[in-house]
């Protein structure tokens, strides 16, 4: 026991030593959350919309004035005729337009379908249809209170959005950022700083020595461990004082899986030391190991619902996308470990099985 | 006499169709200083990798301080000691907190580990610096500092991994008094080394050529056996077989014929 104490009492002067470093591995999420989080979003905002108003009145103002109201829209021109739209969406000044046919008050006063030209720039088809859902859905608004007012409207389908009613993307995003960032931080810190011990011949002397391998492992995960950890309360603190997302479950719950998510980083990085000889060659493994699988198939920014099976297959193994399952349900559904236990599971395997094989593989360096 | 500390016999060790140490069999006796001499790739850092438990033997058995490297690694690892040429410290922590480290790693009491520090840097001289990083230590010191730490535990045996390249002579000097008196202590030496001067320093040698020990003795038998004036010239003699000169003092253009090795064997 006195050998653990020893071991990581040498850990934690090599963190103490090296201020700097250990200020950039516990800020570096923070700042890499708070980028990444302004930076990938799909929400729309200020779109710029033109109007095709042939002969404007109480009604076609009412409207206009409910895009004005959304906050979302920005009314770029209003045109007497639809011909002149061409050259706006053409040069981009546009992105949506909406146009009223003639006659539309006058349909609407009888009761009739009043018809209503919605145009949407589709060169980007996700942006596009997203646009083309929101000005719907102030149509749809509008005309709903006209109908309550007395004025026939027919059919206004009701749409709830659970979860996310504002259906910000930071609120689906930061959780995923925040299982992205914590995995490259981590498993890097413990690739690093064991490849350094081979680099520098400190391995072999404690290799020759009595240690065990598990001890020389927990030597190392522990006080990466508190790093690590640090960065998941700076992490959740920024989502929810910065982003505003909400924190619905319980916070303890999320910080244990954060520290669960943490370790399995943590043990992988250990696994990639165990397997390559260089500080430069456990960087790049690290980075590539945790960058690539937790961006494609974590369901962070991709739905794995809609990737083939032999993807979504893969997807089982990497660890992100069981911490991002666990950290959208808690933050944002505020459920608890009845609902995420399985993922739960999963994490706690594969933290197992990773410690298991760097065991292994220490034992391996023997034969 | 009791059990030898290393008593090594018919040991092999094979990467794929490689062999790197090939059917080696010696012993070294309590409290000697043993030379472990070679050429790069000759196999003996290999053989000291199979002692020290960080490899296993293809074939053929080796006993440390009494035990088995094979089958009985945690018994052997308590009892030696090692320090490689890259010396083994850690070079952001200070001298004595290397020392409690690496005595805390062997399960010394704490007690033990303040007698010990003391103890040391007082030998080595290093009480000044004893909280200075080590690596703002010159490399003599450190390279002092390593193998004091390598016997912080008093092992019965101690493996020095060329552990004098890249040192002034006068360091290598000083280094040696320190090998003598751990030996003094009657802690047993096992050095390898490509500094021939130093090989006459030991008590014994062995000279490893191709995975073979070519060569093994007192440095002086040795000398005389093969007519030579330096170790050196052994090693010469050993490693470029179309320079031997054969025990009988005949000269062999080719496929010369050597006492410790069995005729046709390529070297």
């Amino acid at each position: 026991m006195n050998a653990l104490v020893g071991l990581l009492r040498k850990e934690w002067f090599h963190i103490r030593r090296d201020r700097r470093t250990a200020a950039v591995l516990i800020a570096l999420p923070v700042v890499q959350v708070l980028l990444f989080g302004y930076a990938i979003r799909t929400d729309v905002d200020n779109v710029r919309l033109a109007v095709v108003d042939p002969a404007p009145d109480a009604q076609t103002l009412s409207l206009r004035n409910r895009f004005a109201a959304a906050g979302v829209f920005r009314t770029v021109a209003v045109l007497p005729r639809i011909v002149d739209l061409d050259p706006l969406f053409q040069s981009g000044a546009a992105q949506q337009a909406i146009v009223f046919y003639p006659g539309f008050s006058e349909d609407l006063g009888r009761g009739e379908a009043a018809k209503l030209l919605i145009i949407t720039d589709a060169t980007e088809p996700n942006t596009g249809s997203l646009l083309q859902a929101y000005a719907q859905a102030v149509v749809e608004r509008w005309a709903g209170a006209a109908g309550e007012a007395g004025r026939g409207v027919r059919i206004v389908p009701q749409v709830r959005m659970r979860f996310n009613p504002t259906r910000e993307s930071k609120n689906l995003f930061v959780p995923g950022l925040m299982a992205f960032v914590l995995t490259i931080i981590s498993s890097m810190m413990t690739a690093i700083s064991l490849t350094r011990e081979k680099e520098t011949g400190t391995m072999e002397a404690l290799l020759v020595s009595p240690l065990r391998p598990w001890q020389i492992i927990a030597g190392k995960v522990t006080p990466y461990l508190v790093i690590g950890f640090l960065s998941v309360v700076m992490v959740i603190v920024e989502a929810w004082l910065v982003f505003r997302v909400p924190l619905r479950g319980s916070i303890p719950l999320l910080l244990l899986e954060g520290a669960l998510y943490i370790l399995v980083s943590l043990s992988l990085g250990i696994l990639i030391s165990a397997r390559t000889s260089s500080q430069r060659v456990a960087m790049m493994f690290a980075l590539l190991g945790t960058m690539l699988p937790n961006i494609l198939l974590s369901g962070f920014i991709f739905p794995l619902e809609s990737m083939p099976a032999a993807l979504r297959a893969i997807s089982y193994v990497v660890p992100g996308r069981w911490f991002v399952t666990i950290a959208r349900g808690i933050m944002l559904k505020g459920i608890g470990l009845e609902y995420v236990w399985r993922e739960t599971l999963f994490l706690a395997a594969m933290a197992t099985v990773l410690l298991a094989a760097s065991v292994r593989s220490f034992n391996e360096r023997l034969e | 006499m009791s059990e030898p500390a290393i008593q090594v016999s018919e040991l092999s060790r094979r990467f794929g169709d490689f062999t790197a140490v090939d059917g080696v069999s010696f012993e070294v006796n309590e409290g000697e200083v043993f030379g472990f001499l070679g050429a790069n790739g000759a196999g003996k850092t290999t053989a000291i990798r199979m002692l020290i438990g960080l490899l296993q033997p293809t074939s053929g058995t080796a006993r440390v301080a009494g035990y088995d490297v094979a089958t009985q690694a945690e018994q052997v690892k308590r009892r030696i000691g090692y320090m490689s040429q890259r010396f083994s410290l850690y070079e952001d922590l200070t001298p004595r907190e290397n020392i409690r480290l690496y005595g805390g790693i062997y399960g010394l009491t704490r007690e033990q580990i303040r007698t010990r520090t003391a103890q040391m840097l007082d030998r080595l001289g290093l009480s000044r610096v004893a909280d200075a990083a080590v690596r703002s230590l010159p490399l003599g010191w450190r390279q002092k500092l390593a193998f004091s730490v390598a016997l912080v535990h008093q092992p019965r045996i101690v493996f020095l991994d060329e552990p004098t390249s890249g040192v002034d002579p006068i360091t290598r000097r000083q280094f040696w008094e320190l090998i003598y008196d751990a030996a003094a202590n009657g802690t047993t030496v096992l050095v390898t080394t490509h500094y021939m001067d130093e090989a006459e320093y030991c008590d014994r040698i062995s000279i490893m050529v191709a995975g073979r020990i070519a060569a093994m003795g007192a440095p002086a038998d040795l000398k005389r056996d093969y007519r030579v004036s330096s170790i050196d010239e052994l090693f010469v003699q050993l490693a470029r077989p179309d320079r031997a000169i054969d025990p009988t003092g005949a000269t062999h253009p080719a496929g010369p014929t050597r006492p410790s090795r069995p005729e046709g064997t390529p070297l």
